[in-house]
This record gives C-alpha cells, sequence and structure tokens, in this order.
C-alpha cells in the first residue's frame, strides 16, 4: 500500500462521505483507490471532468454538513483556489489533500515543497487561511486524517494536507489506529431540507453594508483561536544546540538524519519540524532561537518557510538556508555539508 | 536471520520501465516487513511505463529509517546497462552489486571493496520459461549474497504484492527466485 492509498483508506475510516477528484501524478492512486472503496462503503465518488468541478462539488457536498474530500497536485491545487476560497468565505468543512509536485506551470511529477506559500497563506483570493497539516512520514498522514476531518468540522474552515511525491509513493509499514474524535458541534447549518425549521443558507457573497466586515471579523476571531490552540510542533536536541534546522514534512526526515549524524560529529545541531504549517509554531521557534547561534531552513524549494521562520525569530539570530527544487531532493549529505560550513563560520 | 541492533543496507534495484524493477522492489520491502525489519521503500515513479529507467529504493534497519532517500547505496541490484553507470560509482564501500551479465557486459568502475556477483538474469529466466522473471532471478541472488531474509520469506511474501490476476505465474516466479539463489549459493 502506497502513502497515497494508506491515507485515502484513513480518510474513509475518518468519515469521509464523499469524495470528488481528478487524476495527477503523484497522487492517482488516491482516486484509483477511492473509486474502488467508497462504492464498497456505499458512500460517495465522483472522478470529476476538471479540478474546478472537483472543488465546486466539494462546495456542494459539504453544504449539506456531509465530510467532504479532495486531492490533487500542485497544479491542480492552483485550479482550485477560487473554490477555496469560496468556502472559507462560507465557512464550509472540507478537507484538501495537495501531494506536491515541481513547479511553476505544469513542472514536472518529481517531489517538490514549493506550495508553502499557497497552502499557508490562503491561496485564493481575501482574508482568510486554511488549516495546513504537514505530515512527514505515511503513519503521520494516516493518524493526521480523523484530525482533519474534526478539525474541519470544529472550526468550519477548510483543511489543507501538504504532502509530496515521495510520502505519496513511497511504502512504509503503518497500522490504522482507532482514536476517539474530539466533541464537536451540531451542524445546524447545513443544508438538509427545511421542513418544519427556518431556512438555512449557506453563500460567499454579502452586499449588504456593513456585512462582509462583520463577516471577515468573524472569520479573524475563528482563526486567533486556532492559532493559540491547533499548533502542532516536534522537535529534538533542541536544548544544548548550537545550530536548529528547522524543516516539514519529507525534508524533515532528511534533516533527521544529517542532525544525527552532525551529532557523532561532534556539532550541536537539533532540530525543530513544524506539523502545523498554519498556525505556524511561532513560539516554539522564537524561544528556541534565543539561545542558539542560527537556525537553518531546509525546504524542497528555494525558501519559503524560511519567510515564518524569520518572522518567529524576529532578529534574535541569523536564519539560514538550504533547498532545492523542481525535482531536486535534498540530500542527507548535502546537509550535513552546509551543517558542517555553518559551523565552521559560527566558530570564527 | 540476523538483524541484530547494527543491520542496515540501502538497497536500489534499478532497470529499465518493464524489468519488474518496481514489482521486485515491492516483493523486497514486503519481505523485510514480514520479517519484522524496520524498511521504507520508495519507487521512482515516471510517465514512462516500458522503456524508460526504473529504480526502486529500500531501506531495511534494526533502527526505525528516518530518510527514505538513497544517496549512496549499500547494496546495487542492477538489470540493465544504463543503469549500472549511473549507480554503479555510487555504491557505497564494503558494499554489494549484483548485476545482469544478460545485460551488462562490464560493469563501470566502482569501489574495489565491493563485493560483486554476475548473474545471467535474462538467460536463466529464458531456460525456465518465464522470460519475465528476471527481476526474481536478481532478487533471489541479492537475498543469498546478504543472508539476512530467505527466499522461503520472499516467496511467503509474494502474494501479497503480485496482483491476483497474476497468481497462475507464482509457481514460475518463486523458481525464478530459486534459481537465482542457487547461482549466488554456487559463488559463494
Amino acid at each position: 500500500m502506497s502513502g497515497n492509498e494508506a491515507m485515502a483508506e484513513a480518510a474513509i475510516r475518518a468519515g469521509c462521505d464523499a469524495y470528488f477528484g481528478y487524476p495527477i501524478t503523484p497522487q492517482s492512486e488516491i482516486p484509483a483507490y477511492m473509486a474502488r472503496r467508497m462504492g464498497q462503503e456505499n458512500r460517495v465518488f465522483v472522478q470529476c471532468e476538471s479540478e474546478l468541478a472537483a472543488i465546486n462539488m466539494v462546495f456542494g457536498a459539504a453544504a449539506t454538513g456531509k465530510r467532504v474530500m479532495t486531492t490533487s497536485s500542485s497544479p491542480g491545487i492552483s485550479l482550485m483556489q477560487e473554490g477555496i476560497s469560496y468556502l472559507a468565505g462560507a465557512q464550509l468543512p472540507s478537507v484538501i489533500v495537495n501531494v506536491m509536485r515541481g513547479g511553476p506551470g505544469l513542472g514536472n511529477i518529481a517531489p517538490s515543497q514549493s506550495d508553502y506559500f499557497q497552502g499557508t497563506r490562503g491561496g485564493g483570493h481575501g482574508d482568510y487561511r486554511t488549516i495546513t497539516l504537514a505530515p512527514s512520514t505515511v503513519q503521520e498522514w494516516v493518524d493526521m486524517m480523523p484530525l482533519a476531518f474534526d478539525l474541519a468540522d470544529q472550526y468550519c474552515n477548510p483543511v489543507m494536507i501538504l504532502a509530496d511525491g515521495i510520502l505519496g509513493q513511497m511504502m512504509e509499514p503503518i497500522e490504522f489506529k482507532t482514536v476517539p474524535g474530539r466533541k464537536l458541534p451540531q451542524k445546524d447549518w447545513a443544508l438538509t431540507g427545511c421542513k418544519g425549521r427556518e431556512q438555512n443558507i449557506v453563500r460567499s457573497l454579502w452586499l449588504a453594508d456593513g456585512v462582509l466586515e462583520d463577516l471577515n471579523l468573524k472569520i479573524q476571531d475563528k482563526l486567533r483561536e486556532i492559532e493559540e490552540n491547533e499548533i502542532i510542533c516536534e522537535q529534538s536536541q533542541t536544548e544544548d544546540a548550537d545550530i536548529v534546522l528547522v524543516a516539514y514534512g519529507v525534508s524533515a526526515r532528511i534533516v533527521r538524519t544529517a542532525v544525527d549524524l552532525a551529532r557523532e560529529q561532534g556539532i550541536k545541531a537539533g532540530w525543530i519540524r513544524p506539523v502545523s504549517l498554519w498556525p505556524f509554531p511561532m513560539d516554539v521557534i522564537n524561544a528556541a532561537a534565543q539561545d542558539l547561534k542560527m537556525f537553518l531552513v531546509v525546504e524542497m524549494s528555494h525558501g519559503q518557510m524560511i519567510d515564518d521562520v524569520k518572522i518567529a525569530v524576529a532578529g534574535k539570530c541569523p536564519v539560514a538556508f538550504f533547498g532545492r527544487a523542481g525535482g531536486g531532493v535534498p540530500t542527507v549529505e548535502q546537509v550535513l555539508d552546509k551543517i558542517r560550513e555553518l559551523s565552521i563560520l559560527s566558530d570564527n | 536471520m540476523d538483524t541484530n541492533n547494527n543491520y542496515h543496507d540501502e538497497v536500489t534495484i534499478a532497470g529499465f520501465g518493464g524489468q519488474g524493477i518496481i514489482l521486485v522492489g515491492k516483493l523486497l520491502a514486503q519481505t523485510a516487513m514480514q520479517a519484522g525489519i524496520e524498511v521504507t521503500y520508495m519507487p521512482s515513479y515516471g510517465a514512462e511505463i516500458r522503456g524508460g529507467t526504473a529504480n526502486s529504493m529500500i531501506i531495511m534497519s534494526s533502527k526505525p529509517i528516518p530518510s527514505p532517500v538513497i544517496t549512496y547505496p549499500t547494496s546495487l541490484v542492477v538489470m540493465n546497462k544504463a543503469s549500472a553507470d549511473k549507480f554503479a560509482p555510487r555504491v557505497e564501500e564494503n558494499g554489494l552489486i549484483v548485476y545482469n551479465s544478460s545485460l551488462i557486459d562490464k560493469l563501470p568502475s566502482h569501489n574495489s571493496s565491493i563485493d560483486v556477483l554476475a548473474v545471467n538474469a535474462d538467460d536463466i529466466a529464458g531456460e525456465i520459461n518465464n522470460p519475465r522473471g528476471a527481476n526474481m532471478v536478481m532478487l533471489g541472488a541479492y537475498l543469498i549474497k546478504r543472508n539476512v531474509m530467505t527466499v522461503d520469506q520472499a516467496t511467503e511474501a509474494l502474494p501479497k504484492v503480485l496482483a491476483k490476476r497474476y497468481h497462475k505465474t507464482l509457481p514460475a516466479n518463486i523458481e525464478a527466485l530459486r534459481r537465482g539463489a542457487e547461482v549466488a549459493s554456487k559463488t559463494g
């Protein structure tokens, strides 16, 4: 079972009622798996005619209060941005998975992390954010699915999962665990047929004077609440470290090996791995910046998350960068070389 | 089975699309998993199905595996010349190369400490009337050389990775695994 298929199964187990998708490498195993399994479960699977159709079907199905998911890869996610903005505006819970590939443009099918900006800044127009999570192992991706649906339902907001081609294609042993879900609010806003009750309306167009400003303030309050409660982050060996590496997703696995090797060579290195990319673990990074010579950010891009790290560090220490994009995957050796180079520089 | 605290093998299996590189990589990963070994499997995935290059990266270890990406393999199982040219120079000191001598006449320069085994996999597969089984012959040879997992364990794992519609080929593929193992046993 590839990472893609494992995630798809986890989504089904997390109660995904409807899936809408359009194939694109490196995530085509997801719609293929869903095509087979959703029918067996008596749920909805639609292979759409385009990504635009998929995201708008997500809108329609989410408005009925069902658990809804779509998946795609970078160029397809770009096509969905209008719909994601509408989901955010209408405050509809939904889960969107981006198995990132090389860009810009149609790019290639190699793994990449170049959609960080798109995934953490909203992506579409208007003042909103998606809750954005980045798994680094197949097991974590599987465990994340119930959380993603819960977060979407709790905050009535789209949740984006940023994975990449490596995670989608790779295999490693996993276990499907049953975890108790969160206590979630009733979906009393859902369009379920209004016989015997007031009519519900789901929309993102608000023309009356002041109404949209109020909605924006409401959305902002919600986003602050998410920032306060939903940050997920992992760290190791940061207490005594001179240099701390920051990486997410598959890059964080490469960084972990490099940090272990650096420690063997007597370099005091540690790592921080943001799991929630939005909300970003600002405080964790700011706290670590206190007693540190420098940060090194490693990404499969030419520097996107580094902006958030710099905001978090607030000038307390230098922030260096190593990244490759367009299908290039940083190797353990390259990261280790960079750590060595920086540690020599900072010693002089 | 030797899975003490120091077991660690980073295996690249490479060839051209259609040689069953992805399948045999999955088989090795499945075998390791059933043997209780930590394992990650990463295919190269391409638009190309036949004729392009294909490789599988399998890391097996007694410890959890952070990075699933291999830069310098400790073992290389290589089935065509283009892949040998690409990967043989990257194999680590004291590593292992098992190469398909039916299609590769000569390996490019590589570290002299590397244990090298030639297996005429396509010829053997032809002899047993399973011309598509060269990948299994190669894996059988690798298993004997590393002596961590057995051909029997791979045989048990095979139905899990082979699509059901191909299960009629199980006996032929098991035979191919055994023939590869024999070649490796003879050369020691």
